[in-house]
């Protein structure tokens, strides 16, 4: 089977209609394929979630990462953006969603695209991935361990991001939640409450949580990876979205 | 979790980044996710020039008890400097 991909960096319409940098993967096949908007974690737009973008497309999808530092280092490595961004208490959210909005349509208007777009995201994009689903049309959804979807942050933390348990019954897309059972934000107690507000509202969802993991556990560049989690999130995350996301 | 703490205090300095020496006017501390330590949480500890631009920026990420170990040295340090020398 022909098997390239094409990854790339290219400039998207964002927030605003501000032009944002963006690292786009994607099969060289005519399609159609489903589009995968995949969120950076807190350190950025960096090496490791490229690869994931990749991965993405290396198994069928058109998979976008919109760089959410872009505006605030314009040029900077993603480290340093990532620091200028942190200062700033993080990503506003309605910013955020503006610019999962810009990264959807971008994907949607791929001459191979099928129509049908998910959203992933990763630490704080967990969060994130959750928030554009309840706030924009989208096909299905994949929040891997985000803080703060149930819970607030503590007290004095400057962060721009609060909890957002409220706005589940305006959930547009089926979720897949993958949790570490060991990680204590979010903690089991709180993938629980998030689970029953789920049901409450009668959404469509899957949860995960894996013994021996912690946060982070998909981070193959830091110690908290763990390889059992990671490879049967990954393969959770496939079904999910070859569930959802197939023409 | 991304904690977001931060510290940030004036200082006057200079640092190396990756563009060679700049003057430091500001430092950020907090505890957060490391980009490249190999641990879960570290204290990283930003000097920066905010008016060069983001890359003008001199990074550590310390494992918690090397942190401590650091600012108690810093405060040997400058506590045996002889008078006069301190400006």
């Amino acid at each position: 089977m022909y098997d390239a991909v094409l990854a790339e960096t290219v400039t998207m319409r964002g927030d605003s209609g501000d032009e944002i940098e963006a690292y786009l993967a994607r099969p060289m096949r005519p399609g159609p394929s489903g589009g995968v908007v995949v969120i950076h974690h807190m350190p950025g737009y960096d090496e490791g979630t490229k690869e994931i973008t990749r991965t993405f497309a290396v198994h069928g999808y058109n998979a976008i990462m919109p760089n959410l530092y872009h505006r605030d280092a314009p040029g900077a490595s993603p480290d340093d953006a990532a620091a200028a961004a942190r200062a700033k208490g993080g990503v506003p959210d309605a910013r955020l969603v503006a610019d999962v909005a810009g990264a959807a349509a971008h994907l949607r208007g791929l001459s191979s695209a099928n129509g049908k777009v998910g959203v992933i995201g990763y630490c704080s994009g967990g969060r994130q991935a959750v928030l554009a689903a309840v706030s924009l049309p989208l096909e299905a959804a994949v929040d891997c361990y985000g803080a703060f979807v149930v819970g607030a942050p503590p007290e004095g933390m400057p962060l721009k991001a609060g909890p957002i348990k409220h706005l589940i019954k305006e959930l547009s897309c089926p979720l897949l939640g993958l949790f570490g059972a060991e990680d204590s934000h979010p903690s089991p107690q709180q993938v629980a409450e998030l689970e029953e507000e789920l049901k409450a509202q009668g959404k469509t969802y899957e949860f995960h949580s894996y013994e021996g993991a912690g946060h982070a556990f998909f981070a193959v560049n830091r110690p908290s990876y763990r390889p059992d989690a990671a490879l049967d999130g990954w393969q959770r995350i496939f079904t999910w979205f070859g569930r959802y996301l197939s023409s | 979790m991304c904690t977001y703490l931060t510290e940030k205090v004036s200082v006057r300095g200079s640092g190396k980044g990756a563009c060679g020496w700049f003057g430091v006017t500001e430092a950020s501390v907090y505890f957060d996710h490391p980009v490249h330590a190999q641990a879960g949480h570290t204290l990283n500890i930003d000097f920066l020039n905010p008016t060069a631009g983001p890359s003008a920026r001199v990074a550590v990420e310390l494992t918690a008890e090397s942190a401590r170990a650091l600012a108690k040295a810093i405060q040997a340090t400058l506590d045996c400097v002889p008078p006069g020398l301190l400006e």
